[in-house]
């Protein structure tokens, strides 16, 4: 079963946002100096933002901000958010891959940003809601 | 870059108690967006059978990025902190993490290798009560970028 795919969009003021709750400063996340000085092609979203987008997605699923009960995800392609309006966007959809009979329903979950994924191996456990 | 693999295995002392806080619960999931009630209002929260405001998914590695540094500035191990990249994370949960939450951290290397140059590091950051009920665990597997 596939569940309807939700969009996230995503601006450089998100970022800082999200640097200040996280405590991660890291540059690469807020600087296009010293992003495009590593190598990248400018400021890339946390990829802890990323995960905690589509951890949004997951609980809202679940029907319970409680509900996931295990959570993982590799980034594969970082996230570039330019310096204007609109930023970028990330959509998730997932498929229901188990619903255990102790109650558990396992979700295989798709992120992508400019039709490339963003993440791979991105599963959820959550509670199967009553 | 190569890590040392005799790292493996290893554990480190546990961290000082993090106070979990109700506004540091808030100001996390506004700014991921998450607007369910049970992360902003205590009562919401007592609702679904929990003592006060719920931390969203990830709100965990507030605690365990700080508590990774344990690892990350080890001298002994030496990683290049401008050469990391994230690269997989985890959360398994025994239960939501909530304010008022005293949380202790164990980080354990849990697998060290070495692939096209590249030294990749899984740590595992056991996270528990002070009073030793376990809360959640954390994986997260780091690559150190070779040179050049």
């Amino acid at each position: 079963m596939e569940l309807p795919a939700k969009t996230f969009r995503v601006t450089r003021a998100d970022l800082v946002r999200y640097a200040g709750a996280s405590g991660d400063f890291n540059p690469i996340h807020w600087s296009d100096r010293t992003a495009t000085k590593v190598g990248l092609p400018g400021v890339i979203a946390h990829g802890m933002f990323t995960m905690a987008l589509v951890g949004r997605a997951v609980t809202e699923w679940a029907g319970a901000p409680d509900a996931v009960v295990d959570y993982g995800v590799r980034f594969t392609r970082p996230v570039v958010v330019p310096d204007d309006d609109q930023g970028t966007e990330i959509e998730v959809t997932a498929v229901v891959r188990e619903v255990t009979e102790d109650g558990l329903t396992r979700l295989d979950v798709t992120a992508t940003c400019l039709g490339e994924k963003v993440l791979s191996q991105a599963r959820a456990t959550v509670r199967t809601a009553r | 870059m190569s890590l040392d693999p005799s790292f493996v295995g290893r554990s480190y002392p546990p961290t000082a108690p993090y106070q979990v806080g109700r506004e540091k619960i808030r100001e996390f999931a506004t700014a991921i967006g998450a607007t369910d009630p049970a992360h902003h209002d205590p009562e919401a929260a007592r609702v679904l059978g929990h003592p006060d405001v719920v931390a969203p998914p990830t709100f965990p590695v507030v605690i365990t990025m700080a508590a990774s540094r344990q690892i990350i500035e080890d001298p002994a191990l030496g990683v290049d902190y401008s050469r990391v990249v994230h690269g997989d994370q985890r959360f398994a949960y025994t239960r939501p993490v909530v304010a008022g939450d005293e949380l202790v951290c164990v980080n354990t290397v849990e697998d060290i290798t070495s692939r096209a140059g590249h030294g990749f590091l899984t740590t595992r950051t056991d996270v528990s009560t002070a009073a030793g009920e376990p809360v959640v665990t954390v994986w997260s597997k780091i690559v150190v970028r070779g040179e050049g």
